[in-house]
């Protein structure tokens, strides 16, 4: 591990033992970490961290404990080694604590990059840490430049990987070997969608309209459409243009007020739609100014995965039934975001019709919203193991 | 009025009013015609819901440049192209691909002999090309480097090379050159002798290697072109990029050009002012990011042009990823009419949040 600075903790670490699933230390450890990161001044210049506050409160941990009845019977895996994306600042962090919660003796990679989140965060857990020797010294951060000979090294003494950043990065670390019985948790790359009932549209009050359009910028805008669980396409079911129209006014005057809108992303939205126009079944491109682009697809595009969109760059299409969802979701589909349908009813679809893809379903408004499940993996009891006595 | 009457007109002539008149006429005529006869154009049209019939130039539809590297689009049946340009394209992207018929590519040519013969006269006179043979090696295929020194060679009534394929300065050939210049036409008034080159060239290679030759080129006019975007990165001003020619060679009468491979022949000359000026066979339109809607002068903007020219392809209104701003029409000290402006250079570009594939390569 030469070469790796570690900015907490240290590599002997690694020889400790691991805890019980949502062990008492580890409980209010979190907790501890929840008050300061509320009490911070920070917190109101980034919801970010407002946001990793909030999830981790005392009360919101005490949940997920009461829902894993077995925690007793339950340990860490070992170590763990995370791979934190570069892009979105607060996600090693998260990481982290579902690592602190599984038992497992954490050491974290975080990005070369320079956010002023990370430096926050980690001085939050550098803090907390001092009145916590269980958790310290099961919590290691590190930081090194792209290296594949550090990061092999941590992953030998591996026993679980949580692997962020997208197919690339997986299929890159996952061919480091790792401890024979190691599990990965691997995060590729995802797309989502949206599934907007015209009709409930149609019916909402200014008040409810509000809080959709806000729910859905707080999905897609908030972090340039890039984030996995962002939804690109958004499929109408009840569908009419005074629903259309209704909804995207509503977004488009959020993200007139919120949005800051490149002169880069402007070209690059204008150019993409042209291209579009020629490759795609594109029946109109609606586009009042910059900040919302809408494609209006008249039929599915043969390779749905491919398509892109970022800093307010939208497809639709109209479905004649939740059925009609299925043929364009793929393995590479994550979430689904509705508004005016039941929850129950998306997910009865994708089970019955047995598709690849769909691991959650959420309302509009929390797509970004990221917990101990995520992507289909049940994190923390993935990164511990059961132990059973007949 | 047909494309070759339009480029009769003398190129610093028309008024804002018979400008506008004129390109309106013609621009919503190329519009149509590349509709009617391409077919990734006529896509584009129909889905953005392009103006059927423009009534003013800045409702003329564009396209965004970068589409030449994405598509092969034409105007004409394959068989009517006699040339390709293709753009230098920064590092790692796909170039442009621009085609040419006989028709356009001759209009590019006459056009760009009305716009230069404002500055050099239309008597054709000695040029240096700031560059080397190679650049112009596959005729069939141009590079924009290699459009550049062809378009511009036909200024020069003899023409030499500053470098050999090596880049290495050719200063005895280049003295012998000079000396009978001097000998034959130095007696008159005007510009004695052309320079040609890029920009970033000029600066790398031309500015080293003339600083211990001592050629003296004081009676010499450089025209140069390509974008400032890596003179930028080491931080050369236009203006220091002037000192530093005259330093070495002791030129003083420099233009710089604002031109792209999209629309060549339509370049914009900077007068003697040091500002850009749009010909009577293009303009310039700055638009505002947010909606698009066009700036007032002296509001920085985006940068759109038109040119009448452009046939065989889709060319005629394209949205740059360039900066600029308008400084004004029809009153710029040196005397020419139209818009004249200022460009900053390359868009900024975006920084984006989000989370896929985000992890530093290793």
């Amino acid at each position: 591990m030469n070469g790796a600075e570690f900015l907490i903790g240290s590599a002997d670490m690694m020889n400790s033992s691991p805890l019980p699933v949502y062990d008492d230390r580890a409980v209010n450890f979190i907790a501890d970490i929840s008050s300061r990161l509320m009490n911070l001044p920070e917190s109101r210049a980034y919801p970010d961290i407002a946001a990793l506050g909030f999830w981790c409160r005392k009360a919101s941990i005490e949940r997920l404990k009461a829902g894993c009845p077995e925690r007793a019977f339950r340990l860490g895996r070992g170590v763990c080694f995370h791979v934190a994306p570069g892009n979105i600042p607060v996600n090693f962090a998260f990481s982290y604590l579902f690592g602190v919660l599984a038992g497992c003796v954490n050491v974290v990679r975080v990005s070369g990059r320079d956010f002023p989140q990370t430096g926050i965060i980690l001085e939050v857990i550098r803090e907390t840490l001092k009145a916590h020797a269980e958790i310290e010294s099961r919590s290691v951060f590190v930081r090194y430049p792209a290296d594949n000979g550090i990061t092999a090294e941590f992953c030998r003494h591996s026993d679980a990987r949580m692997i962020w950043g997208g197919d690339e990065t997986v299929a890159k670390i996952r061919a480091l070997p790792a401890m024979p019985r190691c599990v990965d948790v691997c995060f590729s790359d995802r797309r989502s969608l949206c599934v907007m009932n015209g009709n409930a549209v149609l019916e909402a009050d200014d008040m409810r309209l509000m809080r959709l359009a806000e729910g859905f910028y707080n999905d897609t805008y908030l972090m340039d459409q890039n984030a996995c669980s962002s939804p690109l396409v958004v499929l109408w079911l009840d569908d009419s243009n005074v629903a259309r129209e209704k909804f995207w006014g509503a977004v488009r005057s959020v993200a007139e007020k919120r949005y800051r809108l490149q002169a880069a992303i402007c070209t690059e939205k204008y150019l993409h739609a042209c291209s579009d126009a020629i490759t795609l079944p594109v029946r109109n491109v609606l586009r009042e100014n910059n900040v919302l682009y809408r494609l209006e697809l008249e039929a599915i595009p043969e390779d749905i995965d491919s398509l892109r969109g970022r800093g307010g760059y939208f497809y639709e299409l109209a479905i004649g039934s939740l059925e009609e969802m299925c043929s364009i979701i793929t393995r590479k589909c994550q979430t689904v975001t509705y508004f005016g349908i039941k929850a129950e009813a998306v997910r009865d679809v994708v089970i019955r019709r047995r598709l690849m893809g769909v691991d959650r379903v959420v309302p509009v408004g929390r797509a970004m919203d990221i917990n101990i499940i995520w992507d289909g993996f049940d994190i923390v009891r993935t990164l511990s193991r059961i132990i059973t006595a007949e | 009025m047909t494309l070759d009457e339009i480029l009769d007109i003398p190129p610093y002539s028309l008024r804002k009013d018979d400008k506008e008149k004129l390109l309106l006429a013609r621009l919503n005529e190329l519009t149509e015609l590349h509709r009617e006869n391409c077919p990734e154009y006529a896509r584009v049209y129909g889905a953005m819901g392009f103006t059927e019939r423009a009534g003013s130039v800045e409702e003329i539809p564009f396209l965004h440049t970068a589409m030449f590297k994405e598509f092969d689009m034409m105007s004409v049946n394959p068989s009517e192209v006699v040339k390709t340009l293709t753009s230098s394209g920064t590092s790692g992207q796909k170039p442009s691909k621009i085609y040419l018929d006989r028709a356009t590519a001759q209009a590019q040519q006459k056009a760009l002999a009305r716009i230069m013969s404002d500055f050099i006269g239309s008597k054709r006179i000695p040029m240096i090309i700031l560059d080397c043979p190679s650049t112009l090696k596959d005729r069939k295929k141009f590079s924009a480097r290699g459009a550049g020194i062809l378009g511009f060679s036909v200024f020069g009534s003899k023409r030499i090379y500053a470098f050999d394929d090596d880049m290495k300065l050719d200063v005895d050939s280049l003295r012998e050159f000079l000396g009978k210049i001097s000998k034959n036409t130095l007696a008159g008034g005007g510009a004695d002798l052309l320079l040609f080159g890029f920009t970033f060239m000029i600066w790398e290679y031309f500015c080293k290697a003339a600083e211990k030759s001592g050629l003296d080129l004081s009676n010499g006019i450089l025209i140069h072109g390509g974008g400032w975007k890596k003179l930028a990165n080491e931080a050369v001003s236009p203006e220091e990029f002037r000192r530093r020619l005259h330093d070495v060679c002791g030129i003083s009468r420099v233009h710089d050009y604002y031109g792209m491979a999209e629309q060549t022949g339509c370049v914009y000359m900077q007068c003697e002012y040091g500002h850009f000026h749009a010909s009577t066979f293009s303009d310039v339109i700055m638009r505002r990011p947010g909606d698009f809607s066009v700036c007032r002068f002296g509001e920085r903007g985006i940068i759109q042009t038109v040119s009448v020219i452009p046939q065989s392809y889709p060319g005629h209104s394209l949205l740059t990823e360039d900066e600029g701003e308008i400084l004004g029409e029809d009153d710029c000290p040196c005397g020419r009419a139209g818009k004249y402006f200022k460009v900053y250079g390359r868009l900024k570009g975006a920084e984006v949040r989000g989370c896929s594939d985000t992890y530093e390569r290793s």
